[in-house]
């Protein structure tokens, strides 16, 4: 493959002057040109920005040539607020809006000579699991066109698969890191709640959300984590624990590791070759001294509908701050009667697009008078129960593994009439978010119609350097990484 | 408080009384669809009923490690007109977003 390289082949190149950053940053954007028109993974491309802080870096490489990320291209999901660089969530709510501050992750990969070359596409404020629900059109998959990328970081995940850039953020509230990354054949992080600051992420869901990376190798989204992880002064739930050198955990071995298996879960619907390769890449983590043993997730079968009653609660207060008055679009009203409501009412049902507003409407529900404690409340019990499955779990298992998705990418249109069959695909990944946990998706095969399958791993709260040893230790055995699709630069 | 007795099998009136709540102005067929969406949405979610949660309190959210309060200290703010900047009818020489009347 050519493409973008790894982060750190690229940083290194920069920082010995043996590439320049421009040089680096040019050769994106001629694959941005190339390959975007078929993918549609950019929301927005910020070339003249990015070509200026690549010469910048150049013209001071003293200074920054002993930043960890000197003179990598990023891609930016297009939820997360750029300063001077408009921020859509893929809505047509905010089709203008241009933040005036930057997202502490973004302002984090900058400060270490990281280079933002775009915003990628995503489902309409991150809902969804299949890009389908862009206000800007779908994003494609590299590995076959006629198939999702997965969702919602579905653009990050296509450009990072593509090989544009080597690195992309992403967001995950119920796998919208995990699922497209699985689906496009690629590495996508889910860091313990609290890890990453979420300042300058449009909330979705904010018990549940979660800023993360989204690269082609294990050792890049470590590295990737080092840089954007820790305390926040603008984000009172970022955690206070010290950032470890997560590269430093990359021993290339699984020695010790116990991984649980949640047979009784995995067994119950996953497509037939997805379980086979999740068997594979399991008998690789075991011959890289790992131990398999049983654990059980009794109340995994309910977390799809604890987390569609309390993601769309908190969305449904979340999105309120939409109004069409202090940011945003806003319809023209007739006047009369009551014309300040009427303007919500019409800017909103304008600027949010059909998932976003199915979700309002069941999240509006189930807080109202008479439902709350049958549905919300009674979800945030259950809630604990998942938790309290997971802490017995890791009594008996350092990481839990299972497929990030049970299925292969489906077709653009195949699951678009009914929603809840979208939501089921999710069956694995929302439990991580309800519980806080963080987990990794890592390419474990191929169909054999060349559809990527994804190998998820679980993690204790704060112990991303487990799964991402372990999730390393498969990597350099099996080797999925080698493997490019069809649209690839 | 809405007034409809059984959770699931929405009626159009029910969609209409939800839509009020969220500021949501729906066309004919949203309400139609939404009906039946939200309806076997909930019909599956019903689920989460049947489990036994008896003494098991509420987690509404991962909350770790945020025992420790921050230095009460005056910090530099968003800058007037560029929190302005974005509203649709901001009125930047006054300092206020503009509104339809409200009054009168």
């Amino acid at each position: 493959m050519s493409g973008a390289g790894t982060i750190r082949e690229l940083r290194d190149s920069v920082a010995s002057g043996a590439r320049s950053a421009l040089d680096i940053c040019q050769s994106t954007f001629e694959r941005i040109d190339a390959l975007d028109p078929a993918l549609h993974a950019f929301n927005t491309v910020t070339r003249e920005r990015a070509l200026r802080r690549a010469a910048a870096i150049d013209r001071d490489r003293a200074h920054w040539r002993d930043q960890p990320l000197v003179g990598v291209p990023v891609a930016i999901k297009d939820n997360l607020c750029t300063r001077g660089v408009r921020t859509t969530a893929s809505s047509r709510m905010l089709e203008s809006f241009v933040p005036p501050y930057d997202a502490t992750a973004v302002a984090r990969l900058e400060a270490a000579g990281a280079i933002v070359v775009g915003k990628t596409n995503c489902d309409e404020f991150a809902m969804g699991s299949s890009n389908e629900n862009s206000a800007w059109g779908p994003v494609r998959n590299p590995w076959a066109l006629d198939r999702i990328p997965g969702g919602s970081s579905g653009g990050s995940a296509a450009a990072v698969a593509a090989g544009i850039t080597p690195l992309a953020l992403g967001s995950d509230t119920g796998g919208s890191i995990r699922q497209p990354a699985a689906f496009c054949g690629i590495v996508g992080l889910k860091p313990t709640y609290g890890r990453v600051s979420r300042y300058g992420l449009l909330a979705f869901a904010s018990s549940l959300d979660q800023i993360g990376p989204l690269t082609r190798r294990v050792a890049d989204a470590a590295l990737a984590l080092t840089v954007i992880a820790g305390a926040d002064a603008a984000d009172a739930t970022s955690l206070r624990e010290p950032v470890p050198d997560y590269l430093a955990s990359l021993t290339g071995d699984a020695r010790g590791a116990r991984i649980g298996v949640p047979r009784r879960l995995v067994d119950g619907g996953v497509e037939a070759e997805v379980g086979a390769a999740l068997r594979k890449a399991l008998d690789v983590l075991v011959a890289r001294g790992a131990s398999l043993v049983d654990v059980d997730l009794p109340h995994a079968s309910a977390a799809i509908p604890v987390y569609y009653l309390v993601a769309t609660a908190e969305a449904s207060s979340n999105l309120a701050r939409y109004d069409g008055v202090r940011y945003g679009s806003r319809a023209a009203s007739d006047g009369g009667g009551d014309a300040l409501r009427a303007m919500y009412a019409r800017t909103r049902a304008q600027g949010f697009g059909a998932e976003v507003k199915r979700r309002i409407m069941l999240g509006t529900y189930v807080l109202s008078a008479g439902y709350y404690d049958a549905y919300y409340l009674k979800a945030q019990q259950v809630r604990t129960l998942i938790r309290r499955d997971y802490d017995e779990a890791f009594a008996r298992a350092d990481v839990v593994a299972m497929p990030t998705s049970p299925t292969a990418a489906f077709k653009l249109g195949e699951r678009a009439a009914d929603p809840l069959q979208m939501y089921l695909g999710d069956v694995f990944t929302v439990s991580a978010n309800l519980a806080g946990l963080p987990a990794i998706s890592v390419p474990c095969g191929l169909t054999s119609g060349g559809l990527p399958i994804g190998m998820q791993l679980t993690g204790r709260l704060f112990d991303e350097a487990t799964i991402l040893r372990v999730a390393d230790a498969y990597e350099r055995d099996a080797g999925w990484w080698r493997q490019s699709p069809p649209i690839h630069g | 408080m809405l007034a409809f007795a059984m959770p699931v099998g929405f009626t159009r009136a029910q969609v209409d009384a939800i839509a009020a709540l969220a500021h949501l102005e729906l066309d004919e067929s949203e309400i139609d669809l939404f009906a039946r969406q939200l309806g076997d949405i909930l019909e599956y979610a019903r689920q989460v009923q049947q489990i036994d949660t008896a003494g098991v309190p509420p987690t509404s959210g991962i909350a770790i490690g945020h025992d420790r309060d921050r230095p009460d200290e005056e910090q530099p703010s968003l800058d007037r007109g560029e929190a302005l900047a974005n509203a649709p009818d901001g009125a930047p020489d006054a300092g206020l977003f503009r509104v339809p009347r409200v009054i009168g």
